[in-house]
């Protein structure tokens, strides 16, 4: 699902650059539950960034679903990304004049869907992640955990190929930790690939693969112990 | 393309921002409103200035005479000037292509009678051209003739409010009244645009006051029209000949203007249209400068709310919208806000001119302030156009931005 090879990323720094991905190679099969663990300045984000095309890379390629990505233009990486990704931040990133059911339902607009069709759509994930009561409610009416909520439900709306998670837990308390690493475990199990980066020992057990990252290379790749369980 | 969702996204996003909409739109608003009140204030100066010479014909030039100022040919000052039939006849061979119109013109005071009501009015002998000179309006019966003239006849044409004064509402057409102790039949009826002054009076044939009043070929005074193909300033070429001519031909000092003068309205139409040349210059530097400053005023606001819609465009751009739709997006916002705010501008602006009317004739010579439709068109146009720079700019630059860095923004 996901191929990368010899990747390298540096960023301008005034006159220097910071070279942050140090060529790094990794594969990533459909429907796996990957965990990319870190210390910050390790270069997760990037990777994160770089594989949802949200950035762009220096070296190195990178296949997703296949398809070779190079020299994307803003338009091509706007419908790829609404067709194979879907995306969970740290900081929810909901629209804040938009009701949790209009959050959810905005892909589905870029996707070009019919109004009436794309609420129900929206309704039904909503429901899927227990908020369906709190559809019409804005996003500061709405507690850290349930906005986290309704961003991964409006990340799986488009029923995407992987769901990328940046800190998905990052702003959250240790229970309502539990509640969404719960959801995206149920989501690995119905055979979406899974992506989350985080610096959180406990949430990354809870995956099937952890890669270990340290000053732009990987140090380490291994399955879990929620993998051999399955 | 009609787009409902759009719409409703651009609905919305009004709608939950409605300081920066207000914000924004008042901007435009009242550039607008400005615009259309000092357009409609300059239109009003100019519509004084036509009207108030509205009351004579535009081509009109008036030969009038009084007493000499200066010495000239071993004769002295003070003596008295007299038009006769032969200045008359002179200017009338000498400038014939120049003329459109003549009339000669005495001015005479009499009590005008009817049985029991009388009253003294002004009355004017003239020529049957007077009519077109003076734009009299005839509203019964007719106006003098040559006939009336070649005959001396005892007619007389007599004002509106004459008539309303000496027989009320009954009619007066065909009646006869004693006119300074002779009897005139009226044979018409005039109003005239030039006030109240202007219908309170009476014109009979000149060679009838000659006749009846001193048994003389004198007039008081020689009204013409050129010729209207004539340019401005040939009008007053010919004008300033006239007077030269004439003053010869009378043993006038060539500078003395108190003996003889030609009033001419080329010269007024001259002035006038440097005036109004003059103040359209500075409407459109004014009206204009308020304009840009406006257009101004909303880009800046654009450039603002962009900036902080930044994060969302980041986060529309993650879920799969194209840089395109965040542009159009924008832009359709800035235009329909723009063209409402331009809207209710314009209209504000209208009703206050349509509520200021007339009141302001009086002392500020502004008489019916408006704008044309073509001046509002324009500006609408101005208005969606200068919506649409203030939005596609910075949104097409916020577009390009990259969604990371768009995401990373707050």
């Amino acid at each position: 699902m996901i191929k990368i090879e010899k990747l390298h990323k540096s960023y301008p720094i005034g006159k220097d650059s910071l070279h942050v991905l140090k060529g790094i190679d990794l594969h990533i099969k459909e429907g796996e539950f990957v965990s990319i663990m870190g210390s910050s300045g390790s270069g997760k984000s990037t990777l994160l960034n770089i594989v949802g095309l949200l950035d762009g890379h220096d070296e190195g390629n990178y296949f997703l679903n296949g398809q070779l990505i190079k020299d994307l233009n803003e338009k091509k990486a706007a419908i790829l990304r609404n067709k194979f990704l879907g995306f969970v931040f740290q900081s929810f990133n909901l629209i804040s004049y938009k009701t949790a059911l209009e959050n959810v339902a905005l892909p589905l607009y870029y996707k070009g869907m019919k109004r009436k069709e794309r609420l129900v759509i929206a309704l039904e994930y909503l429901e899927k992640v227990g908020l369906k009561d709190w559809a019409n409610h804005l996003p500061n009416e709405l507690s850290g955990g349930q906005k986290q909520r309704v961003a991964i439900a409006r990340a799986l709306v488009t029923k995407p190929k992987v769901v990328l998670a940046d800190e998905p837990t990052g702003a959250l308390d240790s229970t309502t930790t539990d509640n969404v690493m719960d959801l995206l475990r149920d989501i690995n199990n119905e055979g979406m690939t899974v992506f989350v980066i985080t610096h959180e020992e406990e949430v990354a057990e809870q995956t099937k693969r952890i890669v270990r990252l340290k000053d732009g290379v990987i140090i380490s790749d291994e399955y879990t112990k929620a993998n051999k369980t399955v | 393309m009609f787009d409902l969702d759009r719409w409703r996204e651009i609905f919305q996003s009004i709608n939950k921002n409605k300081l920066r909409s207000v914000m924004s739109g008042f901007t435009v608003a009242f550039a607008i409103l400005l615009f259309t009140l000092l357009f409609g204030v300059a239109n009003g100066l100019g519509n004084f200035f036509k009207g108030a010479f509205a009351d004579d014909a535009q081509n009109s030039m008036f030969v009038r005479v009084w007493k000499t100022s200066k010495p000239y040919k071993g004769l002295q000052t003070g003596r008295r000037v007299q038009l006769k039939n032969a200045d008359y006849d002179f200017v009338a061979d000498e400038y014939e292509s120049k003329i459109e119109y003549q009339s000669a013109r005495i001015y005479k005071n009499f009590s005008i009678k009817y049985k029991s009501e009388a009253s003294n009015y002004n009355i004017r002998a003239v020529n049957p051209d007077h009519q077109f000179l003076e734009k009299t309006i005839i509203d019964e019966g007719r106006y003098l003739n040559e006939r009336d003239l070649k005959e001396k006849s005892k007619v007389i044409v007599i004002g509106r409010l004459v008539k309303k004064d000496l027989f009320g509402e009954k009619p007066a057409l065909g009646k006869r009244v004693n006119v300074n102790g002779s009897s005139f039949l009226i044979i018409g009826v005039f109003s005239d645009e030039g006030g109240d002054n202007e219908e309170r009076m009476a014109y009979m044939p000149v060679t009838t006051a000659q006749m009846m009043y001193g048994n003389n070929d004198y007039i008081s005074q020689i009204n013409l029209g050129y010729n209207p193909n004539l340019s401005t300033d040939a009008a007053i070429a010919f004008g300033n000949k006239m007077e030269r001519d004439l003053r010869k031909r009378m043993d006038i000092h060539p500078d003395d203007q108190s003996a003889l003068s030609v009033r001419n309205m080329a010269e007024a139409n001259k002035f006038i249209s440097t005036v109004m040349l003059a103040l359209f210059f500075i409407i459109t530097f004014i009206g204009s400068g308020t304009l840009i400053a406006g257009i101004i005023g909303i880009s800046n606001i654009m450039i603002f709310v962009i900036k902080e819609r930044t994060k969302e465009f980041g986060i529309r751009k993650a879920l799969g919208a194209k840089p395109g739709s965040i542009v159009a997006m924008v832009v359709q916002e800035s235009v329909l806000i723009t063209t409402i705010a331009g809207y209710i501008g314009l209209s504000l602006g209208t009703y206050i001119l349509s509520l200021i009317g007339n009141s302001l004739e009086e002392d500020y010579f502004i008489k019916d302030p408006s704008v044309s439709p073509g001046i509002v068109i324009g500006a609408t146009v101005v208005l969606i156009f200068s919506g649409l720079i203030a939005g596609y700019l910075p949104a097409k630059r916020a577009a390009n931005i990259k969604p990371i860095v768009a995401l990373r923004a707050d």
